[in-house]
């Protein structure tokens, strides 16, 4: 019986995979791919794995699915969202890339089965201060790693904004929006941010002991701000605004100073004993939080553009 | 536990799937989504390697979410220089596979 529901799962998923790159209008291609994103967060659940269902729907599913749908959005403006003819299919092309997923096949069957999970994890889970095993791989085990992907991120917005021409610096973040009073979009952007607000706080907060974590309750928190904007009902703000931009780096720099006082107070960087691990990890849990939802919402909405208002 | 092999064989047909996408695809956009099919298969592939054995593995689960958020943010940079590239050329494509002036808009 689950054996079915498995195979209907990747059957559907393979599908609207080949609809996504097979079919016609890009339109339809994005549509497609919202779609794919929601049915990978079943398979992740399907593998055990509900932190990264978590993420692959808020993520995965959700804001690229905003991105690329605002993104459609800019293109159709100037008349470049057509599907450009792509003269029927390329069998050369398409025997390279069976050969890779016939060398990814083999590589399955060649991996020699590990002994998981290793028995250093048992062995240091109850010293991470987290219930969650994810969360004490993400913010104790690997913090390097998280400390760095939370720089990439204000990289990649730095990047983004680089693209920002100089007349526009000066003007609020993305394309103004309009939604028509007592429209869809106006309700959902009343009742939506409430509740949003409530389950991106609720993910941040027992992300310690169960799923969720600052990566899946911040994307949530970054889609109230975006529901809000999109509706009209708050806002954007400038780059040039201090708040904002004080909160962009607020996650990175507490988890720096967290760092850091691992390497002066015990003896390496990034360092947490098992005292204080549980409270340290919330605190830099909550500010991560906080610099994840700002600039993630600012790398969907884009850069600022007020030459779009006209 | 769900047989990871299943999942597994999907990840490897997406990698192929976006691939495909990828080299065939001349609009920017499809390019990213197709990118982006790339990147949610290895994470498939993956995730179903780490479901191996008797119990799940956390290590690879806290690297795809780490994975997932960084494909946003480059997919968030690819966007903006699409928008870009559009509103500078007009055209949603690279210059050198537009056949010049007539490709299509």
């Amino acid at each position: 019986m689950t054996l079915l529901l498995d195979v209907t799962l990747c059957a559907f998923v393979l599908g609207i995979a080949l609809a996504t790159v097979l079919g016609r209008g890009v339109f339809r291609a994005v549509v497609f791919f919202i779609v794919y994103g929601l049915l990978l967060s079943v398979v992740w659940v399907r593998l055990d794995a509900v932190n990264v269902a978590l993420a692959e729907a808020a993520i995965g599913g959700g804001l690229t699915g905003v991105l690329l749908l605002t993104t459609y959005g800019k293109l159709a403006r100037t008349g470049a969202e057509a599907d450009v003819g792509r003269g029927g299919p390329n069998l050369p092309v398409a025997l390279i890339c069976a050969g890779l997923t016939g060398a990814l096949v083999w590589a399955w069957f060649a991996l020699p089965l590990p002994q998981r999970p290793g028995p250093e994890l048992a062995e240091a889970l109850p010293r991470a201060g987290v219930g969650n095993p994810v969360t004490a791989v993400l913010l104790n085990f690997r913090a390097w790693d998280t400390l760095l992907e939370s720089v990439v991120l204000l990289t990649a917005l730095i990047g983004l904004w680089i693209l920002c021409r100089d007349e526009d610096w000066h003007a609020r973040l993305g394309v103004p929006q309009h939604s028509r009073p007592g429209g869809v979009m106006a309700g959902f952007g009343r009742v939506l941010p409430p509740v949003g607000f409530l389950v991106g706080v609720y993910l941040v907060y027992v992300g310690a002991d169960d799923p969720g974590g600052a990566f899946q309750g911040g994307t949530v928190l970054a889609a109230v701000g975006l529901v809000a904007a999109l509706a009209g009902l708050i806002r954007p703000p400038r780059i040039a605004d201090w708040q904002w931009r004080a909160a962009l780096v607020f996650g990175p720099v507490v988890f720096l100073i967290a760092g850091l006082a691992g390497a002066v107070l015990f003896g390496g960087f990034l360092t947490l004993p098992a005292e204080i691990a549980a409270g340290a990890i919330f605190a830099i849990e909550a500010a991560l939080s906080v610099s994840i939802a700002v600039t993630l919402a600012f790398l969907v909405i884009g850069p600022p553009q007020a030459g779009h208002s006209a | 536990m769900t047989d990871p092999t299943l999942y597994a064989l999907t990840g490897a047909a997406l990698v192929g799937i976006g691939f495909y996408g990828l080299l065939a695809a001349r609009h920017l956009l499809r390019r990213v989504i197709a990118f982006n099919l790339i990147g949610s298969g290895l994470f498939v592939f993956f995730g179903a390697a780490g479901a191996r054995g008797a119990e799940v593995d956390p290590v690879p689960q806290a690297l795809i979410i780490t994975g997932i958020v960084v494909a946003l943010s480059a997919s968030a940079l690819a966007v903006g220089l699409i928008a870009a590239q559009t509103s500078a050329t007009g055209h949603a494509t690279l210059p050198d596979e537009d056949g010049g002036e007539d490709g299509d808009a």
